[in-house]
């Protein structure tokens, strides 16, 4: 695969491997399967992060015909825990020794004819389903009540259930089910062209467009050796930092909403607002759609009344920033809220600003810069606490970050064409990132002989993070489920795919 | 420690006037669904047939000949037929307000249709017009339709000032506003959420997923659509649809503003 350092390994070697690559200090970031023949054995891949600069190391494992069963790293490496259940889902390969041996993706009572992602899987059959009592782990004692919540939640939610133990107001144990929302995106890819599949990407999460389609388009331009000009590299920057904007500014807001700071909620949802307004006018869409395309853009953006507009904002920002920093009320339901310990964060693979408000540095525009993310270095913010606080306040760090790249990358912008020509190199794989507002977003692209997609596998950084929430659930308190949930800014879609 | 209360006064209104008092400054520059223009069109120009993904474009042969069919009941917004007619047949457009009684209405069709509209349910405008309560219920959607409902209660389109309001539970509940092209996980509780509403109620599909089921439905877990499971009063397309559109489309349903789209054709 382009764009990253291919391993070769057997069955036999492959939990070795990944665990060496961990006590080198590197990151297992996911783990996929795809069938490169139909009919024949699938293929494992795992992805990892050896920090800034280096290249991305991938392990590939061919199945032999008829053992559909690898070892699970689950046990060592947590992390992997729901890749591997995806791939028991909706791949058919089986993990020995998981330590949580359920299905994830699919519910309970879903019975496919085959696994989803086989290639012979038939066209328009919906699975068949079948609804199945949630089975939840025992907890027992005289005043232990449980409160299920969801899948329909308060308010103009995304569908999500969630189970609490708790006694009194204080919670044991909480238990998600995820996945309402699995729509089959990653399978949806198939078959079709590049071009098409832009569509598809952009669908994943619409408030991470930008942040799915430059992953994919990445993906397909290291795949097929397209280098695109440097006018498109502005304008990506420009359109992900635009995209970071509007997420954070509405985080701030729905921060605001869970501690009741009604005028604070008022105020952040406003400037969230007023951002995607600048994305209509200046963009032709709310949420930045339509304009990127693996080789550059599809067509070129006239930028130069932007700038304008947000230095006549920024004041505003800033000044709501400040004000909610000095709030007492606000900081009181924050401050070791959901307080997430480092270790915790690397091991069950948080992403994004969850990360690096429990200490881990790492930001992909920095560590393997994409787009013209090189020409516009900018500090890191980091956070020890890994409290809800913490996480606010990266996020408002990255606020202000992004009003200076977007403008500085405007003004810096050379002139020249803004797409260059793309010409799918059969049976070609390419890897793309990006570091979207959620954190870091992977797409492995695999081309068919025709130059088709076969295989598109999208991590998206809400996977990592509703993973690791959880654990910052356990033994806290009712009244701060809804704030912690909140700071963590997560979103289902992504998610479930 | 800020005053909260002052800040807000300080800050002025920042609610639009529209709908009423102003037509214009209503999303500047967003793109809505293309609009078509048939004179304009090519014989055996298939460009934007083949740049449709969800297959909103179509032929359709008869003895007449080949003629285009345009279901916007499917369109996703992406553009790609607009650039990719030769012509301008298929024009960008800034109207996205496409919200809907009829499914039939978004579908082109070749004349107007003549037929009066048909009332759905008497008495929606006096007993609802100036109170509707809504169940909003995601089936699988991208978090865009969620996204741009949740707008809808931020200062600027401030919907409560309609008399709109989103509940938390489906007893209390006039409207069920579903999004997402109803999983295969999403159908109970869908359901469930639907038998829980107390007569007389409305179904609004809002989205294109919602509408046909968009770009993913009839995969392995989404279904064509709302319309196989309950009986729709409102569709609204859009890629996401934006706050004015599901505005425009809530008065529509109440009788308080004129649905613009008639046989797939979209009026000044």
């Amino acid at each position: 695969m382009k764009a990253a350092v291919e391993h070769v390994l057997s069955p036999e070697d492959i939990s070795s491997s990944c665990q060496q690559l961990v006590i080198d200090g590197a990151r297992l970031q996911m783990a996929y399967a795809w069938f490169p023949q139909p009919g024949e054995p699938p293929e494992v891949l795992y992805l990892a992060d050896r920090g800034p600069h280096e290249a991305f190391p991938l392990l590939r494992c061919r199945l032999s015909k008829g053992v559909a069963e690898l070892p699970s790293l689950a046990p060592q490496i947590p992390l992997l825990g729901w890749y591997e259940r995806e791939m028991m889902d909706l791949c058919g390969i089986t993990f020995a020794g998981h330590p949580e041996p359920r299905p994830l993706v699919l519910h309970e009572g879903a019975r496919p004819p085959m696994p989803p992602l086989d290639p012979r899987y038939p066209k328009n059959e919906m699975i068949a389903f079948t609804s199945m009592p949630w089975e939840l782990p025992p907890v027992e004692g005289s005043d232990v009540q449980m409160l299920p919540f969801g899948p329909v939640r308060g308010d103009v939610l995304e569908s999500a259930q969630i189970a609490f133990y708790y006694i009194g107001e204080a919670i044991l144990h909480c238990h998600p089910r995820l996945f309402f929302k699995h729509r089959g995106m990653e399978k949806r890819f198939e078959g079709l062209t590049p071009q098409f599949g832009v569509l598809i990407a952009e669908r994943v999460s619409a408030i991470g467009s930008v942040s799915h389609a430059l992953a994919f388009c990445q993906g397909v331009e290291a795949a097929c050796e397209c280098e695109i000009p440097s006018r498109a590299r502005y304008l990506r920057t420009v359109l992900a930092e635009m995209e970071r904007l509007y997420n954070h500014l509405y985080y701030l807001g729905h921060l605001c909403h869970t501690t009741t700071l009604k005028v604070g909620e008022a105020q952040g949802k406003l400037l969230a607002e007023q951002c995607k307004q600048l994305n209509g006018v200046f963009a032709g869409s709310r949420f930045l759609r339509g304009l990127l395309k693996p080789g550059g853009l599809r067509r070129d953006l006239n930028l130069h009344g932007l700038p304008p507009k947000l230095y006549a904002l920024e004041p505003e920002i800033e000044g709501y920033m400040q004000a909610l920093e000095k709030t007492n009320s606000h900081l009181d339901r924050l401050i070791t809220t959901g307080h997430l310990p480092q270790n915790v964060a690397f091991d069950q693979g948080a992403s994004g600003p969850i990360k690096r408000a429990s200490g881990i540095k790492r930001d992909l525009r920095l560590d393997h810069p994409y787009a013209a993310y090189e020409l516009f270095p900018f500090k890191i913010p980091v956070r020890q606490e890994g409290d809800a606080h913490a996480r606010a306040q990266v996020r408002m760090e990255e606020i202000r970050s992004s009003i200076g790249m977007i403008v500085e990358a405007i003004e810096q912008m050379p002139e020249g064409p803004v797409e260059r020509d793309l010409h799918p190199i059969p049976g070609s794989e390419g890897l793309g990132w990006c570091e979207g507002p959620r954190g870091s977003t992977y797409y492995c692209v695999h081309l068919d002989s025709a130059g088709r997609l076969a295989r598109v596998k999208v991590k998206s950084p809400s996977f990592s993070n509703w993973r690791v929430f959880p654990f910052t659930v356990h033994d806290t308190n009712m009244m701060d489920y809804a704030i912690n949930e909140a700071s963590f800014g997560l979103t289902m879609a992504g998610c479930d795919r | 420690m800020p005053i909260w209360t002052l800040y807000g006064i300080s800050r002025g209104v920042a609610t639009t006037p529209w709908p009423g008092k102003s037509e214009a400054g209503q999303q500047p520059g967003v793109l809505g669904l293309p609009l078509f223009n048939p004179d304009r069109c090519e014989e055996n120009c298939r460009a934007c047939v083949d740049s449709c993904l969800p297959d909103a474009i179509g032929i359709e042969s008869s003895r007449a000949g080949e003629r285009l069919t345009i279901d916007y009941g499917k369109c996703i917004a992406c553009q790609l037929c607009t650039e990719a007619c030769p012509n301008d047949a298929l024009k960008k457009s800034n109207q996205w307000a496409f919200g809907v009684r009829k499914r039939e209405d978004l579908v082109w069709a070749e004349a107007l249709a003549t037929t009066e509209a048909q009332e759905l349910k008497n008495g929606i405008r006096r007993n609802f017009g100036r109170s509707l309560h809504i169940r909003h219920v995601d089936a699988g959607s991208c978090n865009g339709c969620e996204s741009e409902l949740q707008a809808l209660n931020n200062p600027y389109y401030n919907l409560h000032r309609l008399g709109i309001f989103f509940t938390p539970s489906p007893r209390f509940a006039d409207l069920l506003l579903v999004t997402g092209s109803v999983t295969y996980a999403m159908r109970g509780p869908l359901l469930e959420t639907y038998n829980a509403m107390p007569e007389p109620k409305w179904v609004m599909a809002v989205g294109t997923c919602a509408v046909s089921g968009g770009i993913i439905g009839g995969g392995y877990s989404c279904s064509h659509g709302l319309e196989e499971f309950l009986p729709v009063d409102i569709y609204l397309p859009g890629c996401p649809p934006n706050p004015s559109a599901m505005i425009h489309a809530l008065l529509v349903l109440l009788r308080r503003a004129e649905q613009l789209v008639h046989g797939g054709h979209y009026e000044h």
